[in-house]
């Protein structure tokens, strides 16, 4: 079955084309790379595929659904997560609460049952304090539950951003340069630590990376892009040996 | 403070029982004072004054503190609430013979308010910042005109003759519905989706809130209380005009949220109470009647050359305390911090509650 | 065919109003959108500078004794020096804090000036004329000297602040803290020193604005601030904040719809139809006519 698929999509900021005719096809349980230098459209396509921009032209469909023309939380409810290449925590709530905010399109009751405290909200609410603990304790940040989240180290923070998204219950994460600012040994950690919530989550991911040490270890397959199209496509292999590719990333330094 | 005073605190803080008492107890002396007449009428007048003004304070701290707008329409959505319950009560409820009508023309004040909340809340889904306060200083300023061109409501002139439904009672009981609906409103989704629109709204959206629902909720409940509020005022003052719905009425209200503090229920109660008990307690009357057991030589030249001339100046000293207080105490009294017997029981468990799930040690420590 | 030419005349006569009107507006809504544009903040105390201006002048005029001219300078020093005032005691200290907080400190500094006011001045004034008003008939058009100096005094202050701004090296600076408040400082621009000359020029200008109000409509009152202070904003904003251009612009537009307004229909509904027209504006174009949207980037 197909899972995430995007077919000729295109998007202009004012006459500026950031993305050019771009096409996808994620498999369910796969583990995708797009990789590219500065301003090659790849958040874009992210906020493209999330519902932050709208697509000028073209179609995104998840399972079977179309994407285009909803909104960023219809589509987050359909169980699509994702982090920022910026953090972009919920800075001065506490670290518990970030996680719970997460749960909103899954909480099922009705503002008149939150305003009386009446029918399923005291039920809901304890199921989403339960599965926010429960993600705490799976990342080691319970005990931070009442810290306010401006207040963890930078590592904390990236790890508290992939807790919030998994809190969606999400089917697919999109992951957007989670090893930006980190050594190499971070990295190889944070390998480990992707292809372990995979398995665990019953992922399918799709990550932007910069780091080419991150994507050819652990991605099954690869996209490149540059200024907005798709320069190459295939197996780590298949990848560092592209002609394009090393054009593109001449002067980036050594590949993988 | 020394440890025992700190755990005998704690104790108390821990004894959650006592809230309802405490309401409970509330409601018997709001029935008991004007009953046995334990205060002045004028106290009393001032109580009933206080909690209108706590009503006010906690609603707009949802859309000013909670969600982080800047709202300055409160006064209008006053003004529709205090408009509809008081053409109620004066020409079609027979409030006379069933005073149990009376809290049905205040409810339908607080529905009509919260109908013209809805109406400010659409813009609020494209515009934010200053450009929504403006918006809604817009909205208050056509309220405002609206009810002056309208000469079946009165006009300019406004409507005297409000029947005096109002009582301490009465007041106290929608204190309660108020802070303990917006408490629920608060610690529900809707709440903390209203915290994170305030946080990063863009980011609120990407984790599934339905934030356009979450900004309409907002602005329906924190209007419907302020009609509630209007509507109590309306049949307490016995007469209301568009002049004192303008937007001085609203910088009141601002201040007091502001005094207590952002985003803070418990800081809205203290708000409200001390801003309206200050402002009484600088009347010249008052002054003069809290220091007469000075012997005369002091006395009189102080009344004579101070207290006399405090009508103004207290309207001078009130602003310039406003300043010192944002300068030095940016948070007011209790921002972002709140009462903790107001904090569902769960919630704060579920902040505090030890390593109950043990941490997972298979999970690789990277990042 | 009377009927007509008189209906020309009338609407001629009206547009001469809404010039002076909008003037006045376009003085006032200059410090408004000076000071958002360089601190982000709205100077909710800005009206009330204007209405502390009407009562300098009074001052002059009445105790000094002053002409026309030295009043109006005197007038000028006097909100400006009071300008500085309020931006050092009051908005310096809170220039880190949250946005709201200088907010409410503006309104409270705005509530302040109209209460202390009102406490020195109880009743309401009235500013001698300072100015022998000729007024001249064209054609049935009745055009006073008050309104010609107001008019060309007004253009002449905002033609200075447009050069000043856009080719001094102070103007220069302004621009460059209203573009980048993180890095510009580091290239020595001595940022407090520029937001007090804003404070200034924009106090002085309310002060000027303050003046010839007073000499337009001579009797004034501590409260005279508020209303005319928002009406300048919503100007500011009609314009796009921040843009000066645009200020005077707005205040323009804003003039006219107002005496138009009061021209053709009953005067209760001036106040209705200038913020309807602002929340119309605000909803079609939410960043004014000169102003620019902001993009948030994800």
């Amino acid at each position: 079955m197909t899972f995430l698929t995007a077919n000729k999509v295109k998007h202009y900021f004012g006459g500026l084309c950031a993305v050019s005719d771009f096409n996808l096809d994620l498999r369910s349980g796969e583990l995708m790379g797009v990789i590219g230098p500065n301003g090659a459209g790849k958040t874009t396509i992210f906020n493209l595929i999330t519902g932050v921009y709208q697509a000028s032209e073209g179609s995104i469909q998840f399972k079977g659904t179309e994407l285009v023309g909803k909104t960023p939380h219809q589509i987050t409810a359909l169980r699509i997560g994702r982090t920022f290449q910026n953090i972009r925590l919920f800075r001065d709530l506490s670290v518990l609460d970030n996680v719970r905010i997460a749960h909103y399109a899954q909480a099922d009751y009705s503002p008149l049952e939150a305003l009386l405290q009446i029918g399923r909200y005291r039920r809901e609410e304890q199921r989403i304090i339960e599965n926010s603990r429960r993600l705490l304790a799976i990342f080691h940040l319970e005990a931070l539950a009442g810290e306010t989240a401006k207040n963890l180290p930078y590592g904390l923070q990236r790890r508290l951003e992939i807790a919030r998204a998994l809190a969606i219950g999400p089917e697919l994460l999109l992951l957007d340069e989670p090893a930006a600012g980190m050594n190499p040994n971070e990295i190889d950690l944070l390998m480990e630590f992707i292809l372990w919530i995979r398995k665990e989550f019953n992922l399918t991911i799709l990550l932007i990376e910069h780091q080419m040490k991150l994507v050819m270890g652990i991605c099954e397959r690869i996209k490149v892009l540059d200024f907005g199209e798709t320069i190459a496509d295939g197996t780590p292999e298949q990848i560092q040996n592209h002609p394009k590719v090393l054009e593109a990333y001449l002067g980036e330094g050594p590949v993988g | 403070m020394n440890g025992a005073l700190v755990e005998s605190r704690e104790w108390l803080v821990a004894q959650r029982w006592l809230l309802p008492v405490l309401i409970l107890i509330g409601f018997g002396l709001a029935f008991a004072i004007p009953e046995y007449g334990w205060f002045n009428k004028y106290v009393q007048l001032v109580m009933m004054y206080v909690g209108i003004n706590v009503i006010l304070a906690v609603s707009l701290n949802l859309v000013n503190g909670y969600m982080g707008e800047f709202s300055l329409a409160h006064a209008g959505f006053m003004a529709v609430g205090a408009y509809t319950s008081a053409l109620l009560t004066m020409k079609v409820l027979p409030v006379l013979d069933y005073p149990a009508l009376f809290p049905i023309a205040i409810l339908a004040g607080g529905a009509m308010a919260a109908l013209f909340g809805l109406i400010v809340a659409v813009p609020s889904f494209k515009t934010r910042g200053d450009y929504l306060a403006l918006i809604t200083l817009a909205f208050l300023m056509i309220v405002k005109s609206l009810i002056e061109n309208i000469d079946y409501i009165g006009g300019p002139r406004g409507i005297p003759g409000i029947r005096k439904l109002t009582t301490l009672p009465w007041v106290f009981f929608w204190v309660v519905v108020t802070i303990w609906v917006i408490r629920n409103f608060v610690y529900s989704k809707y709440g903390r989706g209203v915290l994170s629109v305030r946080e990063d709204e863009i980011a609120s959206d990407l984790m599934s809130v339905n934030t356009r629902r979450v900004k309409f909720l907002a602005f329906a409940v924190s209007s419907f209380f302020a009609g509630i509020a209007g509507g109590l005022f309306a049949h307490l003052l016995q007469f209301i005009s568009p002049r004192v719905f303008d937007i001085i009425k609203t910088t009141d209200i601002l201040i007091m949220v502001y005094l207590g503090g952002i985003a803070s229920i418990g800081g809205s109660i203290l708000g409200a109470t001390v801003y309206t008990v200050l402002l009484e307690l600088l009347r010249p009357s008052t002054v003069a009647a809290m220091l007469s057991w000075l012997p005369d030589v002091v006395f009189e030249p102080l009344n004579e050359h101070f207290i006399q001339h405090l009508g103004i100046w207290r309207m001078v000293i009130m602003p310039l305390a406003l300043v010192l207080v944002m300068i030095f105490w940016p948070r007011g009294m209790m921002g972002l911090r709140e009462f903790r017997w107001f904090i569902p029981k769960r919630d704060l468990e579920a902040h505090h509650r030890g390593a109950e799930h043990e941490g997972r040690h298979d999970v690789p420590h990277g990042q | 065919m009377t009927t007509l030419s008189e209906g020309i005349v009338y609407l001629l006569q009206q547009m001469l109003n809404a010039l002076q009107l909008g003037s006045i507006y376009a003085l006032i809504a200059l410090g408004y959108t000076m000071v958002y544009g360089i601190l982000t903040m709205i100077n909710f105390a800005h009206g009330d500078v204007f209405m502390v201006g009407a009562f300098f002048c009074f001052l002059a005029a009445v105790y000094l004794g002053l002409p026309f001219v030295p009043a109006l300078l005197l007038t000028m020093l006097g909100t400006a020096l009071l300008g500085v005032a309020i931006e050092r005691l009051a908005y310096k200290p809170l220039r880190h804090a949250p946005r709201v907080s200088a907010i409410i400190t503006a309104l409270g500094v705005g509530i302040f000036l109209e209460n202390f006011t009102l406490a020195l001045a109880p009743y309401p004034k009235h500013i001698p004329m300072l100015l022998e008003n000729v007024t001249w008939n064209l054609g049935g058009i009745s055009l006073s000297s008050l309104q010609v100096i107001i008019i060309f005094l007004s253009l002449g202050l905002m033609f200075l602040l447009d050069f000043m701004v856009h080719r001094t090296p102070v103007g220069m600076a302004m621009r460059a803290i209203s573009w980048d408040k993180t890095f510009v400082p580091l290239m020595g621009v001595p940022v407090d020193l520029v937001i007090s000359i804003t404070f200034a020029i924009g106090a002085g200008l309310a002060g000027a604005a303050g003046t010839m109000y007073g000499l337009a409509y001579p009797v004034i009152d501590p409260y005279m601030g508020i209303m005319v202070g928002w009406k300048a904003f919503i100007s500011a904003v009609v314009g796009g904040i921040g843009n000066i251009r645009g200020a005077m612009i707005g205040a323009f537009i804003l003039g006219g719809v107002e005496i138009m307004v009061a021209a053709f229909l009953p005067s209760t509904y001036r106040d209705f139809v200038a913020f309807t027209l602002l929340l119309a504006l605000l909803i079609v174009r939410p960043y004014g006519i000169l102003g620019s949207p902001r993009v948030q980037k994800v």
